[in-house]
Order: structure tokens, then sequence, then C-alpha cells
């Protein structure tokens, strides 16, 4: 399914095996510069992620984290007035380019969002939608993505007995992982996740954490978070983010977590991780 | 009160000794009187309805005053049958929501989707105007725009038929289905729309697999106002649906649906009288019919609210 290039009309596919094993990178950015009308929201980013790894996007509020994170698969469309500059790459291929689809490119990037949103349906629908909107239709192989999406968000065991319950019947956490499960139906390559846990309770969240470990395996993962315990806890790769004089979001530091965490470069990043600031 | 009596113990005390606030006691009265006087209202008129009809219902029975076709009000003895009455209302209604929905839920969807601010912002106030137009002036372009063009359309003697009015009305429950499905539409969270682009939906898929789904309460309610403000509506219908007593077969002949029998009846009956009497017992079938259909549209959007509240 998701086999299928990202271009409207080639045939030609960037298939996940071929990147799959080595640490080649998965998305890339290069001098990406984000505007919202005049305003320069994100400032020249250069960037790669590495295929199944987790990259943690973390800085204070409004220096663009989410902005950014939107970039990768162009959600920021949806905004009038966003336009964004400079070279966005997924698997090599420049996803601003004239003739990419968007559809396309946002089932091989899929999205958690801060709320859980599941849609007001039953949760089997909220998982089954995806597949549907691509055109699986057979009910046999709608429920064996179902039951497998759910299994491997973890939420499998806790409402297998009550799929046709509303999907906003549970809790707040299972509603977050339901919203994984739905993404997981659609067999994305790369999951962004958009402060995924900030209205969840602590339970909740280490839930998630672990979630995110397991699923790194397979899937390339971008999180941005307010919390940068989490960051450390779940995170290989930290981009850290600041506003600049111009109210403008600049990368301060990229690179390993282990070293960003206790070894930073930039004093500024170290301000911020020790807590004299944001 | 409790809460200025009881000193809590870093309080010196007098400073929250409880004060009578004069103002705050009458208006909350004034209030509560405005109330009642709503409800006192709506129970006068029901009273008066039933004052008033229920004897032509225990003179006729009702299954005959349902059922009947015969409306003779004069004769001796009377005889009053409303059915042709009742299936005109039923023709009128029903044309203008067949009419009326289709285009008012594909604005509405326009307009909360797909049309740009500024456009909306026209297009919407364009369409409440609409709805401030009165209903004799409705019936007046109904007469001389559209009934011959009905008439010649159909190869008819009368351009005044149910069909007629049926558009007519269609026009006048636009406004109320466009503006409350729009609503229900701009209520759908943005998450859910967010959460549907991301899995990489089209924008008609969005809105036909989301947004649509989720309003659908808010949007049959307005369908439901759109039908009784058809039941309801009579001078318009008064001046175009043709005023023909017998039974109507066909949309395009002439017929007089509920409110026009009673308007056109009223001027005539003997007050008391059991034309009279048979009248408002039409009007409180009226009544009961446009009641039933307010109340499934006011549950169906308590329903639509609660879909939305989350826990």
């Amino acid at each position: 399914m998701n086999m299928n290039s990202i271009f409207k009309s080639s045939t030609d596919d960037n298939s996940r095996q071929a990147d799959s094993g080595n640490a080649s990178s998965k998305l890339r950015m290069q001098h990406m510069n984000l505007y919202y009308g005049s305003f320069h929201a994100v400032k020249d980013i250069t960037l790669q992620v590495n295929t199944s790894s987790i990259t943690a996007i973390i800085g204070p509020s409004g220096c663009g984290k989410s902005s950014m994170l939107r970039v990768f698969n162009r959600m920021n469309d949806l905004i009038p007035g966003a336009s964004v500059d400079g070279l966005v790459e997924f698997d090599g291929i420049n996803i601003y380019e004239p003739g990419v689809d968007v559809v396309e490119l946002r089932k091989r990037i899929g999205m958690v969002f801060q709320k859980p949103n599941p849609f007001p349906m039953s949760i089997y629908d909220n998982v089954a939608f995806g597949p549907r909107r691509h055109g699986i239709r057979n009910r046999r192989a709608l429920d064996e993505i179902v039951e497998k999406s759910l299994m491997q968000a973890a939420l499998w065991d806790e409402v297998k007995d009550k799929l046709g319950q509303s999907g906003l019947s549970i809790s707040g956490g299972q509603q977050q992982r339901l919203c994984i499960a739905r993404v997981l139906a659609v067999e994305p390559e790369v999951i962004l996740m958009d402060e995924p846990c900030s209205a969840l309770d602590p339970i909740a969240t280490l839930k998630i954490e672990d979630l995110m470990r397991t699923l790194s395996e397979t899937y390339t993962i971008v999180i941005v978070t307010h919390n940068m315990q989490q960051a450390a806890r779940v995170s290989d790769m930290t981009a850290f983010l600041m506003v600049d004089d111009g109210h403008s979001g600049v990368l301060v530091e990229y690179g390993p977590t282990s070293e960003v965490f206790t070894n930073p470069r930039d004093k500024r990043t170290e301000d911020y991780i020790t807590g004299r600031f944001g | 009160m409790a809460f200025f009596n009881s000193s809590p113990a870093t309080g010196a005390g007098s400073s929250l000794k409880g004060r009578p606030r004069w103002g705050e006691r009458i208006i909350e009265k004034v209030i509560f009187l405005n109330g009642v006087l709503a409800i006192i209202v709506l129970l006068g008129v029901l009273f008066i309805l039933l004052r008033q009809g229920l004897p032509a219902l225990v003179e006729t029975p009702i299954h005959e005053f349902l059922f009947g076709t015969r409306w003779y009000p004069v004769s001796e003895p009377p005889t009053f049958g409303i059915s042709s009455f009742f299936v005109a209302t039923l023709w009128v209604a029903g044309i203008s929501t067949l009419l009326a929905v289709p285009v008012g839920v594909g604005a509405a969807i326009y307009l909360a989707e797909v049309a740009p601010k500024k456009v909306a912002d026209v297009v919407k106030s364009l369409v409440e105007l609409l709805s401030g137009f009165p209903s004799v002036v409705m019936g007046f372009i109904g007469l001389v725009l559209l009934s011959p063009w009905v008439r010649e359309l159909f190869n008819l003697n009368t351009g005044l038929t149910g069909l007629t009015a049926g558009i007519m009305l269609s026009m006048m429950s636009l406004p109320i289905i466009v503006s409350v499905s729009e609503d229900a539409l701009r209520a759908v969270p943005d998450e859910f729309k967010q959460a549907a682009y991301g899995l990489g939906s089209t924008r008609w898929e969005v809105i036909w697999h989301v947004s649509v789904p989720s309003a659908l309460s808010g949007i049959s309610a307005a369908v439901m106002l759109g039908v009784s403000r058809a039941i309801g509506e009579t001078m318009t219908v008064l001046m175009v649906a043709g005023g023909a007593l017998a039974m109507p077969v066909s949309p395009v002949d002439p017929m007089t649906p509920m409110t026009a029998a009673i308007a056109s009846g009223i001027g005539n009956a003997v007050q008391g009288g059991p034309q009279y009497q048979a009248l408002f017992a039409i009007g409180l079938i009226l009544f009961v019919m446009t009641l039933f259909v307010n109340l499934i549209a006011a549950r169906v959007l308590e329903v639509q609210k609660r879909k939305f509240a989350r826990e």
C-alpha cells in the first residue's frame, strides 16, 4: 500500500526495504525557512533524521517546534499564508516540489496530535478510517488491520471487547494510543508526534513512551516535546530550538541525545536543559 | 450564602458579613418572571386551542375528522373531514423539503468548508436576508413570477398549485437549513479534520467522512426546523397553492394546506360555531405536528452536543 510513490503520476517506488537496516537519512531539511505571511516563523533549519530512530525537538514555548514538525508532512499547507522555502526531503525526494501528492505523502508520514483526537465514531471505525479511505473495503482485511494496529499500539487487550464503543468513551491515555493505532493502520514510514503526552497523566505518558521505543524499531519517529526528561528518556537524537531576536525559531543545537543533555556545545542549550529559562 | 456567614480562621470577620444585595435580587426575580411568562404564554395558547378545538373533535370523531375527505362546514348538518388539507400539507411540505434540503445542506457545506471567509460572510448574510422577506412578498413573487412558469411548463389551467407553493416554501425554509447546518459543520472540532488530513485524506474525504457525519445530528435538526417552517407557513401557501378543496392527487393540483384552510375559513366562521371550532381543531393538529417535529429537532441537537462533550 505504501509502496506507491508520493509523486502523483510516476510509478517508481522508494520502498522501505531499500532503506531499512542502514542508518540512512529518512528526512532531511536544508536551509529550510517557514513563513506565515510575512512572519518568519522558523529560520534556516538544516538537519537530518535517521531511519528507525527517535528524534526529539525541544525548546521553549512559541519557538516553532510544532510548526517545524508540520513541515515534514505539509500540514502547514492547511494554514492560509504559510510558505516554505529551502530543501525538505523525504527518502531523497523534495516534498515541496511541484507534482508531489500531499495525500500520498501524509499516508507515508503519519501524525499524532497534542490532544487525543479520536473521531466521534467507534474504536473500530477510528482505526479503519485510514485504510477505508485508501480503498480497503473487505471486512476481513479491515478486521486484521484493526487488530494488528491496536496490538502494535498496545491497546488491543484493553479494548478488544468494546470495539463498537465510541472512541471518545475511553480514557485520555487510551484515546492517544487509539490515535497512534489509527496512524499505524495506514502503515506509514514516519510518525510525527506533536507533544503527544502533554494532555496525559504520568502513567499514561510512560505507556506512550514505552510504545514509542517499541515502534522505533520499525518506524522513524519525530517527536516535539515540552518535557525535557521525556526527550532524554526516549530519543536518540535531540534538536534544540529557540527564538532569535526577530522571534523566529532557529536551531541552536542538534546531536545525539546523550551528548546534548550531558555535554551541550552551546551555552543556551545548557541553560535551557538545566532549567535556567524556558 | 453560607460562604458569607462562615468566618474563616484568618479573617477579622466584620468585612465578610453578609449584606443584602437588593439590585441583584430584583434582577434575579425579573429574569425568573420572564422565564415563567414564556411558559404561561405557551400554555395559554395550548389551552385556547384545546378549549376551542376539542369540542369539534368530540362532535366529529377524531378518525372521521382526520381521514374524512368531505369538508362542508356550512351544510346542515356540517361535515368536517380534513384529509385533503392534510394531504395538501404533506405535498407542499414534502416538495419544499425535497428541494430545500439538498440545496441548503450543499450551501452549508460550501460556506463552512470550502468558501473563503469573505465570500462565506457575504453569502451567509444574503441567505439570512432571504429569511427576512415578509411571507406575503414571497407569495406575491410566487403569484407573479413562478405560477405562470409552472402553468406553461406543465400545461395547466392554473399555475397556482401545490408545486408552486412548495417551491416558494423551499426558498423560505432555505435560510434556516443553511444557517443551522453551517453552525453544526463549523462546530466540528478542527482536530478531527486535522487528524483526517494527517491520515492522507483528500479535502472531499474530510468533508464527506468526517465533517458531515460529525455534524449529522445538527444537520438533521436543521432539516426538521425547515420542515416545521414549511408546515406552518400560511400566507404564501394561501396565495399560491390554489385553494381547491378536493383531495389533491398530483403535486400540480391546486390544493389547500391546513394553514391555508384555517386562514381562509376563519373570516366566515361564526365565533364559537361548529366551523370555528373545527378550524381550531385543525390548528391544534398543526400545533401537535410542529411541536413534534421541533421536539425531535431539539432532541437531535442535544445528541449532537453530547457527542462532542468529552467524558
